[in-house]
């Protein structure tokens, strides 16, 4: 499965009866709150097998589709 | 007591202790025994002077450190002992029964390791961890502020990026250790978004200023303030939206930390509870043949037994990283630390006017039980949340029992009103 279908997998079991488009700002939907951010980012490292670190929590890095698929292409790119 | 990695002895068959058998590894077993000889040994008999003096000696600081528990949650290969769960809830344990202004120290000083050493960067994580296992640098947490205590979200810190730092400003309370901390796990906004940060106490512009509490008294609790402190960008630990998020992760750690402390306020009421039952003469008899001193007796053995069994769940979830493990430590928490206050109110009961002296520990563990149903989230906090969680859960189920009955044509409303209720409050601060 590519990478953003895995991710929009895992937002819809919190975003549940809103298509979520992969440029839409998933923190302005209203759906999610402080932990599910943090959630967010185990999801992505379990998943994708890389280390999320300090750099890397920027909002903008989590903030669509988009730019989780991107941070985690970056990060896969970097450890290889 | 860092040794602890070696493979250790096989423990022979021995009565469990205080007959409950908990299912412990071999190693568990031989590093609880060892916190538990070290804490009689090294903090039990000095607890009370600590709290009349209102402070930890430097020495006992630097003892604990050799033996490896300001490392407990730091890994091995930056110089921690890198403990599992299941380990470091024991060391809480162990130590809460002695003194729970020491093990306070475990809690704040392993909550900003572990923020380090889990969201760290490499270079944070080379420049401060080895530093913090071996005592030489002190953490602290810095969330709570004098008008921002459960509501996280609402905190009134700012840190405004000039150049290549932030600019602090801000005033952080309560603040356990914070009188010796040479580094604060630091939560403020940044363009009105909470961001963690790392902040040198030892730089210009901040203040401490001791305060007195009348729980935990040894801890030396402060009150800091930040005028126009200059943090290196460098030392940002989580950017903007994302602080609240660290705080909340770091804060199950320490969740986790204080409810396996008051499993060790429990075991001290009920000991020194049943000694004096056993010994002070009443009426021709000791009062321990009495049926209601025996009554609250039971109740306090029960509730020590529940509260471990508890703990040592949420540790095994832990340390299987399994996503159940944040409610259970909620569960952990909100039992053991309710279960302390009732244990510590029936030991002062029992010893009478004796209680409320400080010839006995007890009038301790009951200022110390109080500390407990505040921190890491109140009380009342942990029952909404734990409450909040069973709604979800039971309109999630009637989703799908209604799904079922209707051929799964129904929508997810119900739940998802309810998820969307789930606060962004954090459940609850303790510095």
């Amino acid at each position: 499965m590519e990478p953003k279908q895995q991710i929009r997998e895992f937002l819809s079991r919190f975003i549940r009866d809103h298509q979520l488009a992969d440029d839409e700002d998933i923190f302005a939907t209203g759906y999610v709150n402080s932990m599910f951010a943090m959630q967010l980012v185990q999801f992505v490292e379990t998943t994708f097998g890389i280390a999320v670190e300090s750099e890397d929590l920027e909002i903008d890095n989590f903030r669509t589709v988009d730019a989780i698929a991107a941070l985690v292409g970056r990060k896969q790119g970097a450890a290889v | 007591m860092s040794s602890l990695e070696a493979a250790p002895a096989p423990v022979a068959w021995q009565p469990a202790e205080g007959g409950l058998r908990t299912g412990l590894g071999a190693a568990q077993e031989n590093a609880r025994r060892q916190f538990a000889a070290w804490t009689d040994r090294e903090v039990a008999p000095f607890a009370g002077e600590w709290d009349r003096a209102g402070a930890t000696p430097r020495s006992v600081i630097e003892r604990m450190a050799a033996e490896g528990f300001l490392g407990a949650v730091v890994p091995a290969e930056l110089g921690g002992t890198g403990w599992d769960a299941v380990t470091f809830g024991l060391l809480n344990e162990e130590l809460g029964r002695g003194c729970s202004s020491i093990r306070s120290l475990v809690t704040v000083h392993s909550m900003a390791c572990h923020a380090i050493a889990r969201w760290g960067s490499r270079a944070q994580k080379e420049a401060w961890l080895p530093a913090m296992a071996r005592g030489e640098r002190i953490g602290a947490f810095g969330l709570s502020e004098p008008e921002v205590g459960s509501d996280a979200g609402a905190i009134g810190t700012t840190a405004e990026l000039d150049g290549d730092a932030y600019v602090l400003r801000g005033t952080k309370k309560w603040t356990t250790y914070g009188q010796i901390a040479d580094v604060l796990l630091c939560f403020a906004k940044a363009d009105g978004k909470p961001l963690a940060m790392l902040v040198d106490l030892h730089a210009p512009g901040v203040t401490v200023e001791p305060l007195t509490v009348h729980g935990t008294r040894a801890s030396m609790v402060a009150q800091i303030t930040f005028d126009g402190v200059r943090v290196p960008k460098s030392d940002r630990l989580a950017g903007p939206g994302f602080g609240l998020g660290v705080a909340l992760s770091v804060l199950e750690l320490g969740r986790y930390s204080v409810a396996c402390g008051c499993v060790g306020i429990l075991r001290a009421c009920l000991d020194a509870s049943a000694s004096y039952a056993a010994t002070r003469v009443q009426g021709g008899s000791v009062i321990g043949l009495h049926q209601l001193v025996q009554a609250m007796l039971a109740d306090m053995a029960t509730d020590w037994r529940a509260a471990r069994l508890l703990c040592l769940h949420a540790g095994w979830l832990r340390d299987q990283n399994d996503p159940d493990a944040a409610r259970e430590v909620f569960h952990a928490k909100y039992f053991a630390s309710t279960a302390a206050t009732r244990a510590a109110l029936s030991a002062v009961q029992i010893h009478g006017a004796n209680g409320l002296t400080d010839d006995y520990p007890v009038e301790r563990l009951l200022r110390d039980s109080r500390v407990m149903e505040i921190i890491e989230g109140s009380t009342q906090i942990q029952q909404v949340t734990l409450g909040r969680w069973e709604v979800e859960r039971g309109a999630s189920d009637g989703v799908k029992t209604a799904q079922a009955q209707a051929g799964g044509a129904v929508g997810h409303a119900t739940s998802r009103q309810v998820g969307a209720g789930a606060s962004t409050q954090a459940p609850g601060l303790s510095g």
